[in-house]
């Protein structure tokens, strides 16, 4: 068996409930004991991980997206280097940005915001592609310029697309931001790590945080799907 | 911008268009006057730069040679986008935005040239009322109507800011034929009530007979073969390419443009046995009822009931 | 410079190492390759069945939701209390994390196929089967891929995390910078980085290999065109 032997391996069960040294499948008193000072810090620090790196992740894929738009030369070179990214394992990323940023916050910034915009660019872009041609032609020939076409109706038309990326993004850097547990003790992939660590794996503390981080992507889910149905009332009604 | 209300005159000023790599011309030297309340129809086959030709006039396609002017005033004149606010435009899959209500949709171009609110709601309930729709339609979005109410939007939407001229790109393509038969009736009606510049792209001579105050065929290569009322153009085709497109039934369409109010009937009553009939109906109407009923003559009623005359076969050759 | 120093002696890591890292790699591919196994086995069948009887889209498109929102390392965490340490716990958590494309990616091919084409199959007089064997699962083909596609490089790419619960691998060095140091873990990375994209690059390849001629021809894209042919 190999042993996770890098970082500190803190004790935190304390003094041990029976439930607790016994190792039984959950104990509630731990949870409670120990939220504020193991979990609740480690769901704000996820939180805060996966918070900047959306917000960067979308302003890049944004831009870029409204560049190529435009520029369509552009569209296949950052396609191809998208897909090539995407291979790339996570836990592997962080470790080769190390010598670049050091086992810092920015580098598991800068991995998972690239992680972001591999899902959120071709979504957005292919949002912007959307709408039917005659659609385009008929706001061309009323008489709006390109500018005006892309905000009243090339954008708007591409929220659903762009909704669904980022729905796909925010779950899936959640996912991955426990790795970052591998290089600094943050988020909620530390706790799970040390209770790796422990002689016996430590039931109740894997689990707890487990359930946080998944049940934190479940949320996020489904506020994103919310805000779709508010955003986009004119994709529900059916046809009369 | 200035709007006007009522018509606007187009010339067509000896427009030529070639795309780079083909011999034909997409538009040769086309000369067309089409005066201020007359609804034109462009009318060819394939190939035969109709679409082209009315893309030009918004400037959606660029023309080459000539000019082409509204009122006088060349449309190179002003930059595209003002340009476009000023003219309806109408195609044949509407290009309604999705993501807008009916309502929203109508309201695009009086937002663009600065409508105050008020006045654009006051012009959205006008125009629904106009085209045949229900005021609780501005709520609903296009993917709740049928594909005629949404050509009825279309066109509200193009009269939005009351341009003076109209383009429509064979608006009614798309629709199953009893729907054409009846947005092609109302547009009629709307025409002559609301008497604008209308510029009517269509493939098929029936609809362009049916429409038109004036037809211009074009041909291959954007030539223009005829330019004329549908009646003189059935009467006297200009050659054997007019002749070939408007079909060898041409005497009978000439028929379907009068109905026997036009006709200088025999005075009489006819027998009890007679077939009468309105004098509404169009003349090749009644000769057909002629061909299906033995008779050698129909009794012509005006709408009270009294009797107008008797309408016999020659009383048909008459006309043409 | 500190970048080019510790990427030199990554590349000089490997270079010393040949047999060693290769022995890891392979473990890992077993690892990985057992859990695509399960996961196919399972996701694989259940996609193309239930997107042949348009049925149960809420299941076959949740389960790649669900799949996402999983974290890998929970996953691992919570096998390994289940399982205990070795490989079984390790494939199982893979397996669950895999089965998720090829579900969705099963079930969307097949049932998005056009209804038309089976219609016309149908009315030729081919069984359900035939149906499916013969017209629904050729189309179905680039979509079905795609989405082992995705499980395996998936796969690939979570396996080294397995390492802290006995898996084994690649992981074993990246996750042992005490023992391997910085050179160490990077040339290992650089490993599963070259490992994914090859694996990718294969089925891709095989995805070229077994699709039919007819579907490979590309289509020269429409240009959209008004009626005038002008």
């Amino acid at each position: 068996m190999t042993r996770f032997a890098s970082g500190p391996v803190i004790p935190n069960f304390g003094q041990g409930s029976s439930c607790v040294r016994g190792d039984h499948t959950f104990c509630w008193d731990w949870v409670r004991s120990h939220w504020s000072d193991t979990l609740a810090p480690a769901l704000v620090q996820h939180l805060e991980l996966v918070a900047i790196a959306i917000a960067i992740g979308f302003v890049i894929a944004f831009a870029l997206a409204l560049f190529t738009h435009r520029a369509h030369a552009f569209d296949q070179p950052i396609g191809v280097f998208s897909a090539l990214l995407y291979t790339v394992p996570s836990l592997a990323l962080f470790q080769l940005l190390v010598p670049f940023t050091g086992i810092t916050t920015t580098t598991v910034e800068v991995a998972l915001v690239a992680y972001t915009l591999v899902v959120l660019y071709p979504n957005i872009s292919a949002g912007l592609r959307s709408p039917p041609p005659d659609v385009i032609e008929a706001a061309r020939g009323m008489g709006l310029t390109p500018r005006q076409i892309l905000w009243r109706v090339e954008l708007p038309l591409a929220v659903p697309a762009i909704i669904a990326g980022l729905r796909i993004a925010v779950v899936s850097t959640i996912s991955i931001a426990t790795i970052a547990a591998f290089l600094l003790p943050k988020g909620l992939g530390y706790p799970i790590f040390v209770a790796l660590g422990a002689p016996t794996p430590f039931k109740t503390e894997i689990y707890s945080a487990g359930a946080l981080a998944i049940g934190l992507a479940l949320v996020c889910d489904t506020l994103l799907l919310l805000l779709r149905r508010i955003l986009v009332p004119w994709a529900s009604p059916r046809v009369a | 911008m200035t709007l006007h209300t009522g018509a606007a005159e187009l010339v067509f000023d000896n427009v030529s268009k070639s795309y780079a790599g083909r011999d034909v011309a997409a538009v040769s030297s086309l000369t067309l006057e089409i005066p201020a309340g007359t609804f034109c129809v462009l009318v060819g086959p394939s190939g035969g730069g109709k679409t082209t030709a009315l893309k030009m006039v918004n400037r959606l396609i660029p023309f080459d040679d000539g000019d082409i002017r509204i009122d006088g005033r060349s449309v190179r004149e002003l930059p595209a986008a003002e340009l476009r606010r000023g003219i309806g435009y109408v195609i044949q899959q509407g290009g309604l935005f999705p993501h807008m209500t009916v309502g929203e949709n109508i309201a695009v171009v009086p937002k663009l040239v600065g409508w105050q609110r008020a006045r654009i709601d006051e012009r959205t309930s006008e125009l629904l009322e106009l085209v045949g729709l229900e005021q609780a339609d501005a709520a609903r979005y296009p993917a709740q109507l049928s594909g005629g109410q949404r050509q009825r939007v279309g066109l509200a939407r193009a009269l939005a800011v009351d341009p003076p001229l109209l383009l429509m790109d064979e608006p009614f393509g798309a629709l199953d034929p009893i729907t054409r038969a009846r947005l092609q009736a109302e547009l009629r009606r709307l025409h002559r009530e609301v008497r604008k510049t209308v510029i009517f792209v269509t493939h098929d001579i029936d609809e362009a007979i049916m429409m038109g105050d004036r037809i211009a065929i074009l041909r291959e290569g954007g030539v223009l073969a005829q330019y004329d009322t549908p009646d003189a153009i059935l009467a006297h085709p200009a050659d054997d390419f007019v002749s070939q497109f408007i079909g060898e039934d041409r005497a009978l369409r000439r028929l379907a443009l009068r109905t026997l109010a036009d006709v200088e009937l025999t005075p009489g009553s006819g027998t009890n046995s007679s077939v009468r009939v309105s004098s509404r109906t169009t003349v090749r109407n009644a000769v057909s009822l002629l061909l299906e009923s033995d008779a050698d003559h129909l009794v012509v009623e005006n709408d009270d009931g009294t009797t107008r005359g008797v309408f016999r076969w020659h009383d048909a050759a008459e006309l043409l | 410079m500190i970048v080019a120093g510790a990427f030199t002696g990554a590349f000089g890591f490997i270079a010393h190492n040949p047999g060693f890292l290769a022995t890891k790699a392979l473990e890992l591919l077993e690892l990985a390759g057992a859990a695509l196994l399960v996961a196919a086995v399972v996701a694989l069948p259940a996609g193309i069945v239930l997107g042949h009887l348009h049925r149960g889209s809420t299941v076959a498109i949740g389960s790649s939701i669900v799949g996402r929102a999983l974290p890998s390392l929970v996953l691992i965490g919570v096998f390994l209390t289940v399982l205990g340490i070795g490989f079984v716990n390790n494939m199982a958590a893979l397996a669950v994390l895999a089965t998720g494309p090829m579900l969705t990616n099963a079930f969307e091919g097949i049932d998005r196929v056009e209804q038309d084409l089976v219609g016309a199959a149908r009315g030729l007089g081919m069984t359900g089967w035939q149906v499916l064997t013969r017209i629904e699962l050729p189309l179905a083909l680039p979509l079905i891929f795609t989405g082992i596609r995705i499980s395996a490089v998936t796969v690939v790419a979570t396996a080294p995390i397995a390492a802290v619960a006995g898996g084994g691998g690649l992981g074993d060095v990246i996750v042992n910078q005490a023992s391997y140091r910085l050179t160490g873990v990077l040339g290992a990375s650089i490993c599963v980085m070259a490992l994914s994209a090859g694996v990718y690059l294969a089925l891709v390849g095989v995805q070229r290999a077994v699709t039919p001629r007819g579907l490979r021809v590309t289509m020269v894209p429409e240009v959209q065109r008004g009626k005038e042919s002008v």
